[in-house]
């Protein structure tokens, strides 16, 4: 049986010469945690299903230096790897592939110019297109958008956000879902920016509503703080996968106790 | 020609596109292979064991494989390893429904399919699945029933005998995760063993031992 995933997630900005990982709170204050080559053993060590990478800094002259970890990670490492943070440009992507990474995420470019989904997918199949959606809940011009109902009967509706979180763009998180995948993305990667950095748990409502519109994966995102939740987003949330950085990060839980914990819940996962 | 003192095994890794191959080279170095990734024909001609990667559409890879075909088969008829991972493997069979119904390689009789699409399924197959292990094969050496690898695929083999499905998976239906010839010389993995953490890594090794053990038969035949 095909097993749930679990991702940890390296956010690394790459101001020195090596890199180093940090993780933000809701995209802001970040906090330094370590090599991201050998913080990247460590999680396969410890059973993580696949990496990802995301460049925080994300200026393309630095991009050689993510390269540069792909590759030093890939020496050791024999999980998938995925690589995100900035990607423009299908020279980038290529770059990124050949390094050893087997797939990249797409987020703020595809809002901007979509049809780099359907060329990437085109060219290296769609496999290796993630796009990454950071969406936030909004409260007003509810009219023409999908209606989600939190847990508290509250409507809203979820408004795409890009540069990081910072801008909202007006698109519907849902009708932003269905379009990516028309165009060719292989997986969606869900960020709610009202969970994110809480460690209060997924946005549950969001990930299952885009899970049940949509047929290919989904990576529930932003929001890990316990056991729980995690099982919550692979149950509730209908996710095929679920991220998180920094509880892994800080080992406040180790990956093999979420795998543990998950089995005993019943769900499926690579022991 | 195979140089009998040669210590480790020579590996090409075919090159004929785009994708990740870095992956399988470090693999394949991992295990102790001497491996290059090449389109170089008299490297792969004295290779021990050729290995063929491939992601992407089938049409698209057969027609990127062309102008190393010949080489390839001639391998294949001389009894040299070769082993197919994903679109790799999917090509060492007769033919294939992706994109009409087009013509494959032909070293493993049977077909590829579609997964079904009326079964509620993601497609593609993304993810770790176990392995139900059906006959017996030197890339199975030390692997138990029920080990997880790593599958990325929206279509599957279909072989002509039961016996040429070494081990299967399960998503909605039962498919082919390794596929054989009959000789057992060429050998597919539907998943990426390259990406399947020790597990792969193993078969890796299994991969780099049936290239040493056959040289002898290779060299045998003159």
């Amino acid at each position: 049986m095909l097993a749930k995933r679990i991702i940890p997630c390296l956010d690394v900005t790459l101001d020195e010469a090596s890199g180093c990982v940090v993780k933000g709170v809701e995209f802001v204050n970040l906090r330094r945690a370590g090599d991201p080559v050998e913080l990247a053993k460590r999680y396969n060590e410890e059973g993580a299903d696949e990496l990802i990478f995301l460049d925080i800094t994300a200026s393309s002259d630095r991009r050689r230096t993510m390269i540069d970890v792909i590759e030093r990670t890939g020496e050791d490492v024999f999980i998938p790897m995925t690589v995100g943070g900035g990607i423009s440009e299908i020279e980038e992507i290529r770059n990124i592939l050949r390094a050893g990474a087997d797939k990249v995420t797409v987020n703020t470019a595809a809002v901007k110019k979509p049809e780099l989904v359907d060329a990437a997918s085109e060219i290296f199949g769609s496999q290796c297109i993630v796009t990454a959606i950071d969406c936030r809940r909004n409260f007003e011009d509810l009219e023409g958008k999908e209606i989600v109902e939190l847990e508290d009967g509250t409507k809203v509706w979820y408004e795409v956000v890009i540069y990081g979180g910072r801008t909202p763009v007006g698109i519907d998180a849902i009708w932003w879902a269905r379009e990516v995948e028309r165009r060719g993305s292989g997986e969606i990667m869900l960020t709610s920016m009202n969970t994110d950095g809480r460690k209060d748990g997924y946005d549950l409502p969001i990930t299952r509503a885009i899970s049940e519109a949509v047929d290919i994966p989904i990576i529930a995102s932003g929001g890990a703080g316990t056991l729980e939740h995690i099982y919550e987003a692979l149950t509730v949330g209908k996710a095929d996968a679920a991220l998180a950085a920094s509880i892994f990060h800080f080992r406040e839980i180790e990956i093999k106790e979420v795998k543990r914990y998950l089995k005993e819940r019943g769900v499926e996962v690579r022991l | 020609m195979v140089q009998s003192s040669r210590q480790s095994k020579r590996i090409a890794i075919l090159d004929y596109g785009v994708g990740n191959l870095k992956s399988a080279f470090k693999g394949l170095r991992r295990v102790g292979a001497d491996c290059r990734i090449t389109a170089d024909p008299f490297f792969i001609r004295d290779a021990d064991g050729i290995v063929l990667p491939g992601v992407g559409a089938f049409k698209s890879g057969m027609k990127n494989l062309e102008p190393l075909r010949e080489i390839l088969s001639d391998a294949v008829a001389a009894g040299k390893p070769v082993l197919g991972i994903c679109l790799g493997m999917q090509m060492l069979l007769s033919l294939s429904e992706e994109g009409g119904l087009i013509d494959g390689l032909g070293y493993i009789p049977g077909r590829v399919v579609r997964f079904p699409q009326d079964m509620g399924l993601k497609i593609p197959h993304m993810g770790w699945n176990t392995l139900k292990v059906r006959h017996d094969h030197p890339i199975l050496d030390g692997i138990m029933d029920g080990a997880y690898v790593y599958f990325v695929h929206s279509y599957y083999a279909v072989t002509a005998k039961d016996e040429l499905t070494v081990a299967t998976s399960r998503y909605g239906v039962d498919f082919a995760a390794i596929v054989t010839s009959s000789n057992g010389n060429v050998v597919g993995t539907q998943f990426h063993p390259e990406k399947s953490g020790e597990i792969g890594i193993k078969m890796l090794e299994n991969f780099l031992r049936m290239c040493s053990t056959s040289t002898k038969n290779f060299k045998s035949l003159g």
